[in-house]
């Protein structure tokens, strides 16, 4: 089953990574404090950055909306600390857990791997560490997030898609 | 790949956004007060030139926002892209109707 398949080839390894917590976040960048407060995390507010720390991250996908990503009790936890911090203020929080799922793809020459189905300029320069955005890899969108300066880089897929993403990169991979 | 620059994202390959239509459609404040003749054109007629046009365009596999662009039909060059609400940029005049 893909879901619990690691894959090694060329010193580059491609794994399924862990479950975890997954929120859909909206609210006005002038608002940001406030999910900030709840989240113990600044969240970022340059755009296709993110940032990470204690367990959590958050992946700004737009200029109001981002990706939360936390170790599973944030399920229970953040909801209610979001309506505490927000009070009146609007906001959305939807819990995605269960959506999608993600990948790990890692090792020096990783990039080439996406590079397969991903048409976004991948090099240092153009995607730095911090770096993240949603995009393509062939027709499937996915969530790309680089969390540090080593290779290694965060997929997030649709559940419905992950099947045929893995597949996809696996061939990549072992076409190196 | 031909890019496109979102005004969020930066330059982005094509394959990541959607037409979207003319942009700079104002919906008429009151629809009621319209003929029929005058509400279908607000639906339906479009101008179609043969040069630049202002077009909506959506970064829908990036961070998902509408923005505008001025687009050459007949190079498909971009000459412009800027956020919803702002003005169209100087020196973009639509192109002559086909
Ligand atoms: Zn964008």
């Amino acid at each position: 089953m893909h879901e619990n398949s690691v894959i090694r080839h060329a010193g580059i390894t491609l794994r399924a990574l862990p479950g975890m917590a997954r929120f859909a976040l909206r609210c006005a960048p002038a608002d940001a404090p406030r999910a900030s407060q709840a989240l113990g995390l600044d969240l970022p507010l340059a755009a296709l950055t993110a940032s990470a720390g204690a367990g959590r991250a958050a992946l700004w996908l737009g200029p109001d909306e981002w990706l939360i990503l936390a170790e599973d009790g944030a399920a229970e936890t953040l909801p209610p600390a979001m309506e505490d911090a927000f009070a009146a203020t609007p906001f959305s929080l939807v819990e995605v857990s269960g959506r999608q799922l993600a990948y790990g793809l890692s090792g020096p020459g990783a990039e080439e791997v996406l590079a397969e189905g991903c048409p976004l300029d991948l090099s240092d320069a153009a995607f730095g560490p911090g770096t993240c955005t949603r995009t393509l890899f062939g027709k499937v969108e996915m969530v790309l997030w680089r969390p540090g300066p080593e290779p290694a880089w965060h997929i997030e897929v649709w559940r419905s898609f992950a099947p045929h993403l893995h597949a996809h990169l696996r061939e990549a991979l072992l076409d190196l | 790949m031909l890019l496109i620059r979102c005004p969020h994202c930066g330059d982005r390959p094509e394959v990541e956004f959607r037409h979207g239509g003319e942009a700079h459609l104002a919906r008429p404040p009151e629809p009621a007060a319209l003929s029929d003749a005058e509400w279908a054109a607000y639906l339906h007629q479009r101008r179609n030139p043969r040069g630049p046009h202002a077009e909506r365009w959506r970064h829908i596999h990036g961070c998902g926002r509408f923005f505008n662009a001025v687009r050459d039909t007949l190079t498909d060059r971009f000459l412009a892209t800027y956020p919803t609400g702002a003005a169209r940029p100087d020196g973009t005049q639509q192109g002559d109707p086909a």
